[in-house]
């Protein structure tokens, strides 16, 4: 079923009747060409493409809980593609670019808004690394511009421009970057592989791996033992648990990261804006509420909840930059697992073990990838060799020495 | 979270760095003949277990002492401290 502004007025008009549920919920088969293990976004969006764009149709995505019930539904919704080194930038810029044509593609309303991201520097060799950033940025593609002081106060007079530990002097916008309705992306991407044969399984978690002589054949799950030609894992939040299935040690540490939401207020925030030196973001949702977070809570975590130093650190970097929310109400807060990986960069790549792949260590900033990470899986799995954006992605580069390190910061997951 | 700091009691966890397994006291003999494999698997791979893990805090803002401690990733349970320095004696280390 075609969704449109005339099937909502044709149903409006006969009762609402006619809408099916947007995908199926079948029993799993004996086999299959690709499992893809993890129904979150990147999964979703993997199956998605493998099966629309690359023509592989015998594919189940299993997903443990619900759809939807990780990453995809907890992060704070942002897209941009402001990256600066090569083996990232082309990458977010392709993802940036899917995003821009998403709704149309998957005929679902995900509610993108181009709604421009800003990050905030305040001092002038600040400044130099964000001219450099933008160069970068416009070399991939992506758009980029430089705001000084002046033009920041025009179109964001209520910041702390005076502020005595960093006074605003400019920023640099990404005026295609936004939010997305982010559970919208989980449900147009599993609609959309549903409509093109793919197998989703809910509820279905995968307790093995069947590996015989380096190979991988097959997957035990709660539903049964399941054989495949390739099996695809993408639970980035989960990557230790279910690699370590497979006896793999992996270049990642699980963190969680907290997110917050105020009350609902009147539309004061026109885009996304980034206090990176205070470790604050913030954009403010369609229902008016505050969206907004700061760093992880930096020790190895799988629980989905967070600690108060982190919440106090976020409140204060929030207060520092934009003082008129320190009457506003803090609504809910919660946690996600992060894979955080040993520099800050992901994961696209074939393991050790035959038929056996690895998505993952998407740190804090997955869901802006989502479409491209989908398509350059899909990529993978179909051709058995990288997208031409994703070749730097590799599980082998801290051993080659070929870093992606866009922070600087070495070894130290929790400091990217 | 409260760290129940052998020497001085229970502390703040705010009050400490953390800097991730306890495995990174036993830093490999750069002279082995496969020092750039290990040195790769030290420094970049972990086991990152869901469940029980020992792991290396920092007393910044204290005394400064390192401390090995036994925490559960699933609960944030705390349920041994010690002072790295005793564990890397125990492990045959001088200090």
């Amino acid at each position: 079923m075609r969704y449109s502004g005339f099937k909502v007025f044709l149903e409006g008009l006969t009762g609402n009747r006619g809408w099916k549920p947007a995908w199926r919920d079948p029993e799993p088969k004996s086999d299959y060409d690709v499992i893809i293990i993890g129904g979150g976004g990147h999964g979703l969006s993997t199956a998605y493409y493998l099966s629309k764009v690359y023509g592989v149709r015998n594919v189940a995505v299993l997903e443990k809980g619900w759809l939807g019930s990780g990453n995809i539904g907890r992060n704070t919704t942002i897209i941009r593609s402001n990256y600066m080194l090569p083996g990232n930038e082309p990458f977010y810029e392709f993802s940036l670019k899917l995003w821009e044509g998403l709704e149309q593609d998957f005929n679902y309303n995900a509610m993108i808004s181009q709604r421009s991201i800003l990050n905030l520097f305040h001092s002038d060799p600040q400044r130099d690394a964000f001219v450099r950033r933008a160069n970068a940025m416009m070399l991939a593609g992506a758009d980029a511009e430089l705001a000084d002081e002046a033009q920041l106060r025009r179109e964001l007079p209520f910041l702390d421009f005076d502020n005595a530990r960093f006074p605003i002097k400019g920023g640099l916008f990404q005026r295609r970057g936004g939010t997305v309705r982010h559970d919208a992306v989980a449900w147009g991407y599993a609609r959309g592989a549903d409509a093109e044969g793919v197998d989703i399984i809910q509820n279905c978690e995968v307790t093995g791996f069947q590996i015989e002589n380096g190979i991988c054949k097959g997957v035990q799950t709660t539903k049964g033992a399941i054989n495949a030609k390739k099996i695809a894992v993408c639970v980035a939040g989960s990557s230790g648990r279910v690699m370590a299935m497979a006896g793999m040690r992996l270049p990642i540490e699980s963190h969680v990261l907290q997110a917050f939401v105020s009350e609902g207020l009147k539309p004061v925030l026109p885009g996304v804006i980034t206090f990176g030196a205070g470790h604050f973001y913030v954009s403010q949702s369609d229902k008016g509420g505050l969206v907004f977070g700061g760093d992880i809570d930096a020790y190895n975590s799988y629980a989905q909840r967070g600690n108060l130093p982190v919440v106090e650190d976020v409140a204060e970097g929030g207060m520092a930059i934009m003082p008129m929310i320190g009457r506003a109400r803090l609504l809910r807060s919660w946690g996600g697992i992060m894979d955080m990986s040993m520099d800050g960069s992901p994961f696209i790549d074939k393991t050790h073990i035959g038929g056996l792949y690895f998505n993952g260590g998407w740190c804090y900033g997955g869901f802006k990838a989502t479409p491209a990470s989908g398509y350059c899986y899909a990529h993978l799995l179909a051709k058995d060799e990288p997208h031409p954006v994703a070749t730097e992605m590799r599980l082998d580069r801290f051993k080659r020495g070929h870093l992606i390190d866009e922070k600087g910061q070495g070894n130290q997951p929790n400091l990217h | 979270m409260i760290i129940n700091h052998p020497l001085l009691g229970p502390r703040d966890a705010a009050e400490f760095v953390y800097l991730g397994d306890e495995s990174l006291i036993e830093r490999p003999d750069p002279n082995a003949p496969d020092a750039a494999d290990r040195f790769y698997e030290y420094g970049y791979l972990r086991d990152n277990p869901a469940g029980e893990h020992k792991e290396l805090w920092y007393h910044e803002q204290g005394d400064r002492s390192w401390l090995v401690v036994t925490r559960n990733t699933i609960t944030h349970q705390i349920t041994h401290v010690e002072l790295a320095r005793d564990v890397a004696r125990a492990k045959g280390r001088d200090r």
